[in-house]
């Protein structure tokens, strides 16, 4: 299947699967538990992740701001920019861009199998036969649940960066807590948070339709199951990565 | 009753079914044989929707399924049951909720009427003391059972049954086909079965159609079968193969 064809084949399965669903109240208990297995299942993981990012991107902006060189033997940047650096790539990208990354793995990989395995074991043609669009069956909760979870577990992963960051100055002298949040208030911009949830809204819907898609249209057996995760895992890095570009550019570009 | 007329269905060129015409009478199994690659499973697809043809008309009570409006269809869908090959039953749920599931999706039943009826359909089809366990845990010919309670649960006007027997030992495979045929007679269904076991087709082919090449070679029941292949070597030669 060449690019386009592909590009095409997602826009007929997006309007297959954006339909009224067929029961409401079927629809809801299904939304409520991809709810729970995207958000509650993948909160460890990015608590973890966004932690660590965290003291580590401290630790290192630390480092290469304060630390006099031969060229600099005195040190001329103010502490607390390393707050305004961490806050800022916290917010603007890390937060966004690398939880998502970290969920295309997570999520991505795991929608694309189970509904892959569906389509091999023909569940997805014992929907269509019981006459359910199967296409918004499966993918639209899941669609749905990752528009509400993966911008909720971005907010969380940013605030957990800065905590990251706040641990960080309890291990070094070079920087303090005050230091820290100095910087961190004094770039603070709301904006900023809009740019981060739009990005959110948009890596959770390449995250769940993507997979979602992929999975869908798996034929063969087990090994193709696989193929298609890896696939879709691939595919939604780099198109995180390419609006990722295009919505700074966008909402950031001078 | 189901007509097929005219029916042609190729893939990249390659045509799989060369203008068929079938016609599947009410209350009795209509059975569609052949060998492997025949055009048999194209030919069940087609019937059921998952595949479209390129031409030729599928006619349900008269209405002609393919020209259909998407909501007429899944209105019409709602009243065909299927046994899968694999079975397909949803591996997430349990058996009780496998036959639930299309009750909840287009009934307006309660709870408590659901369980009744899932309880009288897996009665039907003599699987007791399985309602809580999951497919995985229960056995080939269970499965089946359990495809063929989902399939009828909805009190549907046709039965599809695809290899209801693949898989099966032949004990199974005797007590699933006399569980197609007394359901099929019992509720008045529509009943297709594809299959390629002569055994079935001896035990139940009140109606037999065999497909050749994707060709309708042959139609007509199990007491005709025996005089029919002294006159056709590849029905023959079908027949000789499978046993």
């Amino acid at each position: 299947m060449n690019f386009f064809t592909e590009i095409g084949q997602y826009f007929l399965f997006l309007r297959l699967t954006f339909r009224k669903p067929q029961k409401w109240s079927v629809f809801w208990r299904i939304l409520l538990l991809e709810m729970y297995q995207i958000g509650i299942g993948s909160l460890a993981v990015v608590a973890l992740i966004a932690t660590f990012m965290g003291a580590v991107t401290t630790i290192q902006t630390a480092n290469q701001l304060l630390t006099p060189s031969d060229m600099f033997p005195t040190q001329l940047i103010p502490k607390f920019v390393v707050g305004t650096v961490v806050s800022t790539s916290s917010i603007l990208e890390l937060a966004p861009t690398i939880t998502c990354l970290v969920l295309a793995g997570k999520i991505g990989a795991n929608i694309a199998s189970e509904i892959g395995n569906k389509k091999i074991s023909e569940q997805i043609d014992a929907y269509e036969v019981m006459g359910i669009n199967s296409a918004s069956f499966v993918a639209l909760p899941k669609i749905v649940a990752g528009l509400i979870m993966i911008p909720s577990l971005i907010i969380v992963a940013n605030f957990l960066l800065m905590y990251g960051g706040v641990l960080a100055t309890k291990f070094t002298s070079a920087l303090t807590y005050d230091d820290l949040i100095l910087g961190a208030r004094l770039v603070f911009h709301p904006e900023y948070v809009r740019i981060m949830l739009i990005k959110g809204f948009i890596f959770a819907f390449l995250i769940t339709s993507l997979s979602a898609f992929q999975g869908y249209y798996t034929e063969g057996g087990a090994l193709e199951v696989g193929e298609a995760g890896t696939r879709a895992v691939t595919r939604i890095c780099v198109f995180i990565l390419f609006f990722d570009l295009v919505i700074a550019q966008i909402f950031l570009g001078l | 009753m189901i007509e097929v007329i005219g029916l042609n269905k190729s893939f990249n060129g390659r045509q799989i079914l060369f203008d068929i015409d079938a016609q599947f009478v009410t209350g009795k199994p209509n059975l569609v044989i052949g060998a492997s690659g025949s055009g048999k499973s194209v030919l069940f697809k087609c019937l059921v929707g998952l595949l479209i043809p390129e031409s030729g008309e599928i006619l349900y009570e008269n209405r002609d399924f393919l020209s259909m409006p998407y909501d007429d269809k899944l209105k019409l869908r709602k009243q065909i049951g299927m046994l899968f090959q694999n079975n397909a039953l949803f591996d997430s749920l349990t058996v009780e909720e496998n036959v639930e599931f299309p009750l909840k999706m287009f009934s307006n039943m309660s709870s408590q009427e659901r369980k009744h009826r899932v309880n009288e359909c897996l009665g039907m089809v003599n699987l007791v003391n399985a309602n809580q366990k999951f497919p995985a845990e229960i056995s080939g010919g269970m499965k089946k059972r359990v495809g063929i309670a989902r399939a009828i649960a909805l009190n549907g006007k046709y039965l599809f049954c695809d290899e209801p027997n693949s898989g099966l030992d032949p004990l199974t495979s005797r007590v699933i086909d006399d569980l197609i045929t007394q359901l099929t007679a019992d509720l008045h269904m529509t009943t297709v079965v594809n299959s390629h076991d002569m055994k079935t087709v001896k035990d139940i082919g009140e109606h037999i159609i065999f497909i050749y090449q994707g060709k309708k070679w042959w139609e007509g029941s199990k007491t005709e079968i025996e005089e029919a292949r002294l006159s056709n070597p590849e029905l023959d030669a079908f027949f000789r193969a499978s046993f």
